[in-house]
């Protein structure tokens, strides 16, 4: 039996108007929408026998806890989260989080590690690749299908020319894609019982990873405001204007 | 598809027509009085009649519009006088594609300034004028019937000012509301108001409809909410009581004339209305109810234990969810149940609401109150719990033809009509679905076919009029009277209160232009 292992991500942001970063503080953290998906995959394989222990992990401050309770809401049976917050938050990004999910995935000797294939907000698509060569894992990335045979995974991929289907051995690392599942509702029910499944809290130091950053924010900005058009009322107009702003 | 004729050869006997034809004595050819007199001495036939009362009645004697009329409008609207028929195509029929007018001209002014201007000329010419918004009405009130200028508020878009200490926020008429949305919400405000069409309806039409919505519950009518209005008078003179005043006890409240009027009383052009701070915590429930008994138990609960964040509580009935999954294909979030509930809480402190929906949640399933239910705080899963109650409307329009009741009705006896009306029609109708703002008391009862079916017409009415004029329920709660609902008004209100309306519209529009066959009864008594 597994237990897969689940890695959530918080997202949604904008920029600070200081051009150094974006703004974090009273923003409403909700899961990444692959990670939900991830969430629902690792469910469904509990639900059909084929998995013991569903665990959500989530890296950052204390808001992502509300972020793994949705997924215990879902079916996880316990969560842990890694906290990192303030300026650490801030830095943090795919190396060290993949650090993060290597140790606790040894810790608590997992089998399968389902991440969502990317996080909306900052689209790096690398943390499931990083985690599974720091473990030394195969990996199936950008899954549309999963399914367990015997001691293997057969993935089916979401390439740029089609489908892909490889087949890896357990333990392994699996992203996420779109349309891997439909996320289910968090019922009520489940709501109530999700409050008495069991949240530990860990630092990244207590798993001996180092959170510093070696990669520096320069700037970053919001894309050009797009320009309001001008209507004109004859052909004539329109050739006038075209001409005035140099483009005939 | 029911269009209505537009000629309808019945004659019509009616008082009001008559009170019509005294003041137009001078202005009518002999030929033109005879064919009055005939028609309001006879009185048989098809149109407005005892057996179709939503029908449109005979055109009235108003002008037709002329060369020189065109002329006139073509100098004060350069190239915003629309003759063309493709485009006056859209124009001439209402949403719901169930009633068509003939209108040979469109207008589009941006000004105060003009709309004073044009009305000032119709009314010299007695030529009648559909005043049109977002078309997005439910009524038949938005369109022409036979031929008459419709004047369309869709240039007249500009915000003139915001206050936001105050909130209040003054604009054109033409502005349409989910814009007027967005640029509050940028500036941490809200509008009073939220509906369906939203992004097609204009302020200036949802202020002559009295429009409701979703958020009433919270933020009260738009009687409450608006604060001042620039109203265009049918001879042209311009009444400006646009205040922007939160108190203003000055003699009589003039705007409440206006508000509800359905255009039929002056055009709107300008509103000054208080708006409400964008609240920073938004939570939306999905509830599944096994009772309607039990889903007023909720209501009672949510009320205590939400009571200052709840700002709506809406409801849809099994028939509704399986229209969604059939015509649009969506997914119910959990088990299915007899009725569901849409709770919508609006706070200031995202932890506090929490804890308040949460323990309310625990309360309601504990006690069985609720069998089951989902939670949304994330802005795309409460669209989409939304979109539950938003869409049947859209739903509904998949299934052939929709007979729409819009009725007020005691809390308790909301869903009764709903069971009556399937046991008193039985195999005659499709499907019978109810569904609405059961937190104001509003039901949406909506009777479906899969075509226009006057047997199906004849079971529905009287019927479900005389159901709600026993329990002194509206039988308009917010859509309003426009053309089909006119002659049912007496279901609602005595004669007193229609002929003083009827005195006041004399009053106020002594030719009768603006918005005929609207609203009034064609039968004042």
């Amino acid at each position: 039996c597994f237990a897969p292992f689940l890695c959530l991500r918080p997202p949604q942001i904008r920029v600070k108007p200081d051009r150094t970063g974006v703004v974090t503080d009273g923003v409403k953290h909700s899961m990444n929408p692959f990670c939900e998906i991830a969430v629902e995959e690792a469910v469904k394989l509990k639900e059909k026998k084929l998995v013991k222990e569903v665990v959500a992990v989530s890296c950052g401050p204390q808001q992502v806890q509300e972020t793994i309770r949705t997924a215990l809401a879902m079916g996880a049976d316990r969560g842990i989260h890694v906290e990192v917050s303030g300026k650490d938050y801030e830095t943090l990004g795919p190396l060290q989080v993949s650090k993060i999910f290597a140790a606790l995935a040894k810790k608590e000797q997992a089998d399968l590690i389902i991440l969502g294939k990317q996080a909306i907000d900052d689209d790096c698509n690398q943390t499931g690749q990083m985690t599974a060569a720091l473990l030394d894992w195969p990996q199936g990335t950008f899954a549309s299908e999963v399914t367990l045979e015997a001691d293997k995974l057969k993935v089916v991929r979401e390439i740029d020319g089609g489908l892909e289907t490889i087949k890896i051995k357990l333990p392994a690392v699996v992203t996420a894609d779109l349309r891997l599942n439909t996320p289910r509702y968090a019922t009520l029910p489940n709501i109530m019982k999700a409050k008495k499944k069991k949240i530990v809290n860990v630092k990244p130091a207590d798993l001996g990873v180092d959170v510093s950053s070696r990669l520096e924010v320069l700037k970053v900005d919001e894309p050009p405001q797009r320009q309001s058009g001008v209507k004109v009322e004859t052909v004539h107009d329109l050739v006038e204007k075209l001409k005035e702003a140099g483009r005939i | 598809m029911g269009i209505f004729q537009r000629f309808a050869r019945i004659p019509l006997k009616s008082t009001y027509i008559w009170s019509l034809c005294r003041q137009y004595s001078t202005d009518l050819t002999a030929v033109d009085r005879a064919l009055i007199q005939h028609r309001c001495v006879h009185n048989r036939g098809l149109g407005a009649s005892p057996g179709n009362p939503g029908a449109a009645p005979p055109r009235l004697p108003f002008s037709r519009v002329t060369q020189e009329d065109l002329a006139f409008f073509r100098t004060l609207l350069p190239g915003r006088t629309i003759t063309d028929p493709d485009l006056l195509k859209s124009s001439n029929v209402d949403w719901l594609k169930t009633v068509e007018g003939n209108s040979e001209v469109l207008l589009r002014p941006k000004t105060t300034e003009e709309v004073s201007q044009i009305l000032r000329y119709c009314n010299e010419r007695n030529l009648a004028v559909c005043p049109q918004g977002g078309n997005t009405g439910l009524v038949g009130g938005s369109v022409p019937v036979f031929d008459e200028i419709i004047l369309s508020t869709s240039l007249m878009k500009q915000v003139i000012t915001f206050d936001n200490i105050s909130g209040i926020l003054t604009c054109q008429a033409g502005c349409v509301l989910e814009n007027l949305s967005n640029y509050l919400e940028e500036r941490d405000f809200i509008m009073p108001l939220d509906l369906g069409a939203k992004g097609s309806c204009h302020i200036g039409g949802n202020v002559s409809t009295n429009a409701g919505g979703l958020r009433l519950l919270r933020y009260g009518s738009l009687r409450g909410t608006v604060l001042g209005l620039e109203v265009v008078l049918a001879d042209g003179r311009i009444l400006n009581c646009l205040a922007t005043l939160r108190k203003d006890n000055t003699g009589y409240d003039l705007k409440q004339l206006f508000i509800g009027s359905e255009g039929t009383l002056g055009v709107i052009t300008a509103v000054s209305i208080l708006c409400p701070r964008k609240p920073k915590a938004v939570n939306v429930a999905f509830l599944g109810c096994s009772s309607f008994q039990q889903l007023l138990e909720t209501f009672q609960c949510c009320r205590g234990m939400l009571g200052e964040i709840l700002s709506a509580f809406e409801f849809l009935d099994a028939s509704c969810m399986s229209l969604l999954e059939k015509h649009l294909k969506l997914t119910n979030p959990i088990t299915e149940s007899p009725f569901y509930i849409v709770i919508e809480t609006a706070g200031s402190n995202a932890t506090h609401d929490e804890e308040k929906l949460h323990k309310f949640l625990e309360e309601v399933m504990t006690s069985s109150l609720v069998t089951d239910g989902t939670v949304a705080t994330e802005a795309t899963k409460i669209k989409a719990l939304w979109s539950l109650r938003e869409r049947v409307t859209e739903a509904l329009t998949h299934e052939g033809y929709t007979y729409k009741y819009d009725i007020s009705l005691p809390v308790e006896k909301i869903y009764d009509l709903v069971q009556d009306m399937r046991g008193h029609l039985g195999d005659m109708a499709k499907n019978v679905v109810g569904y609405g703002h059961v937190g104001d008391g509003n039901l949406h009862l909506n009777i479906t076919s899969p075509s226009k079916d006057p047997a199906l017409l004849a079971a529905i009415e009287p019927y479900v009029y005389e159901w709600t004029s026993k329990w002194k329920g509206s039988i308009s709660a917010e859509h309003g009277l426009g053309l089909k609902k006119r002659n049912y008004i007496y279901y609602s209100k005595p004669s007193e209160a229609v002929a003083l309306m009827g005195s006041i519209k004399a009053m106020l529009d002594p030719k009768g232009i603006l918005n005929p066959y609207k609203t009034l009864p064609d039968n004042i008594h």
